[in-house]
């Protein structure tokens, strides 16, 4: 299955958008329940098939929403899920117990419905680089669009209302992937995490919550969604994404004025360790290629584009490795086949 | 490193969670970890979330110490039937008739959370009276934040007023 999108960059890695060295990506998810069903975590099996097929009829009735196509979680095997997760097209939540659960991806990956998480429908649209704004309105006119024909849960005093109280409100968490090995490397990275949660954002590492944190990549987020308007919300987002753009660029710069050796030679080792393992695991790949990634940004490295580095990254893992060379595999051998894939992709530059 | 938990493995796995400012580090072996609800970092590591409600909720339901406190987390919800006890320790509510039943409760919880409780966000195209009069009195508020920008404080007033009156009506 998903045959066709092997062959594309994840829509959170095509490099395109602001800042995209930087931040790799934007995306908002917006939940929403339609009235007088129970959700889904109460739901009985027969309640959660309407849901689908009432999903399924809206996307069908929006000419916005009907060039993509709905999937029954039933019908999708293993590895497809793993692959749709890191795809960043649903989340690992969403795949785990598969009944009468159901997705839709729309064209270009920018859009996707969970149908039947722990909400009715989780919108979700997907950018790369620090799109904030567009994103929000691409999936607030997906909802406008599903409001058209579903007859969404809503309160007068506390907006839309979800499973969990946390989402309840606009039902909106918006998102920033950035990637900010230089204030790690100074140190100050948790100085910048305390500030920011006192902003009413939240602060992750890569790989969902809680996880420790993955080549340097955090996610940050809205905390709360209710209170406050989307807008406003996304203007926070926004704001606060860009005062940590210019911290990272000045740790850099503190970077390079004051270690420029260590920096460059953490840099190239990366790069000489990607050329030359025979075993490699994917979380190797994601630290070293926070390395080059670095090195693009300050210019240590000129010859090896973003798209490459981001291409290296989405076929480590090890669903895309898998799906990629056409072979489901035990962990010992993918680890030997990465090594030698991505030798082969990084034979050509320098 | 001894596992946290069981003090008998090694630890091999180390999770951190940020709560608004506090950190909190465990170092767990690999069956603690699971028992913890702990996966691998690439299965993503769930947020014991519905735990943390659960304090919350029994936390704010205890500060509550009213008599009449106890009647009123038994109340079941029409719609699904499910009791406020119920969902303090699942921390997910079963429908949208639940915001009802339990209005008064998750009214404080909303606060604890959101700092707020009350929506300031979109507001979708339904029918109804109480719709048409959240609409018209969201524009009014817009225009009144116009009003005071523009330094127009006799307009300002007018549409206060306006503001009053649908909330009386209401």
């Amino acid at each position: 299955m998903f045959e066709e999108l092997i062959k594309k960059p994840a829509a959170w890695l095509t490099g395109e958008g602001k800042n995209s060295e930087i931040v790799l990506s934007s995306r908002v998810r917006l939940a929403r329940n339609i009235s007088s069903i129970p959700f889904p975590s109460v739901a009985i099996p027969e309640e959660r098939e309407k849901i689908i097929s009432f999903v399924n009829k809206a996307v069908q009735k929006s000419s916005f929403l009907n060039g993509g196509k709905v999937h029954n979680s039933s019908e999708i095997p293993k590895l497809d899920k793993d692959f749709l997760v890191e795809r960043h097209l649903v989340s690992p939540e969403f795949m785990r117990g598969s009944n009468n659960k159901a997705l839709y991806i729309g064209e270009e990956e920018k859009i996707s419905l969970m149908i039947n998480e722990e909400d009715h429908v989780r919108i979700q649209a997907l950018n790369s680089g620090l799109e904030i704004k567009s994103t929000f309105e691409l999936a607030d006119k997906v909802d406008t669009e599903l409001s058209n024909t579903l007859e969404f849960n809503f309160d007068p005093d506390f907006g839309y209302l979800t499973s969990c109280p946390t989402n309840a409100g606009t039902g909106m968490r918006a998102s920033v992937l950035i990637h900010l090995p230089g204030l790690v490397l100074t140190k100050e990275i948790e100085n910048v995490i305390s500030q920011v949660t006192k902003l009413g954002l939240t602060v992750r590492g890569f790989y969902g919550e809680g996880s420790d944190v993955l080549g340097n990549l955090f996610q940050i987020s809205n905390q709360t969604t209710l209170g406050k308007s989307e807008e406003d919300l996304i203007e926070s987002l926004e704001k606060v994404t860009n005062q940590i753009i210019e911290y990272e660029n000045n740790s850099r710069k503190t970077l390079y004025s004051e270690a420029k050796e260590q920096i460059e030679d953490k840099i190239w080792r990366a790069f000489g360790i990607l050329r030359s393992a025979r075993v490699i695991t994917s979380t190797e790949v994601t630290n070293l290629l926070s390395a080059l990634r670095l090195g693009l940004g300050m210019g240590t490295i000129k010859e090896i584009p973003l798209g490459l580095i981001n291409q290296i990254l989405l076929i480590s893992f090890p669903a895309h490795l898998q799906k990629y060379l056409n072979k489901e595999m035990e962990p010992n051998e993918r680890d030997i086949l990465r090594a030698e894939l991505i030798r082969e992709k990084l034979k050509s530059s320098i | 490193m001894l596992c946290d938990d069981c003090k008998n493995n090694n630890a091999t796995i180390q999770v951190t969670q940020i709560i608004n400012n506090d950190k909190m580090t465990l170092n767990l072996c690999q069956k603690c970890a699971e028992k913890r609800g702990f996966r691998s970092p690439f299965e993503g590591v769930p947020f014991p979330l519905a735990e943390f409600l659960s304090s919350m909720i029994t936390a704010s339901a205890k500060t509550g110490d009213k008599p009449h406190t106890k009647t009123v987390i038994e109340t079941r919800c029409p719609g699904c039937g499910m009791s406020f006890t119920e969902f303090a320790q699942k921390g997910r509510l079963g429908c949208g008739g639940c915001y009802k039943a339990f209005r008064p409760q998750l009214k404080d919880l909303l606060r604890k959370i959101h700092g707020s409780d009350s929506h300031r966000g979109k507001i979708p195209n339904l029918p109804g009276k109480e719709m048409t009069h959240l609409r018209e009195e969201r524009k009014l508020q817009e225009e009144l934040k116009k009003a005071i920008e523009e330094e127009n404080f006799e307009m300002a007033a007018r549409i206060r007023d306006k503001i009053k009156g649908l909330q009386t009506e209401k």
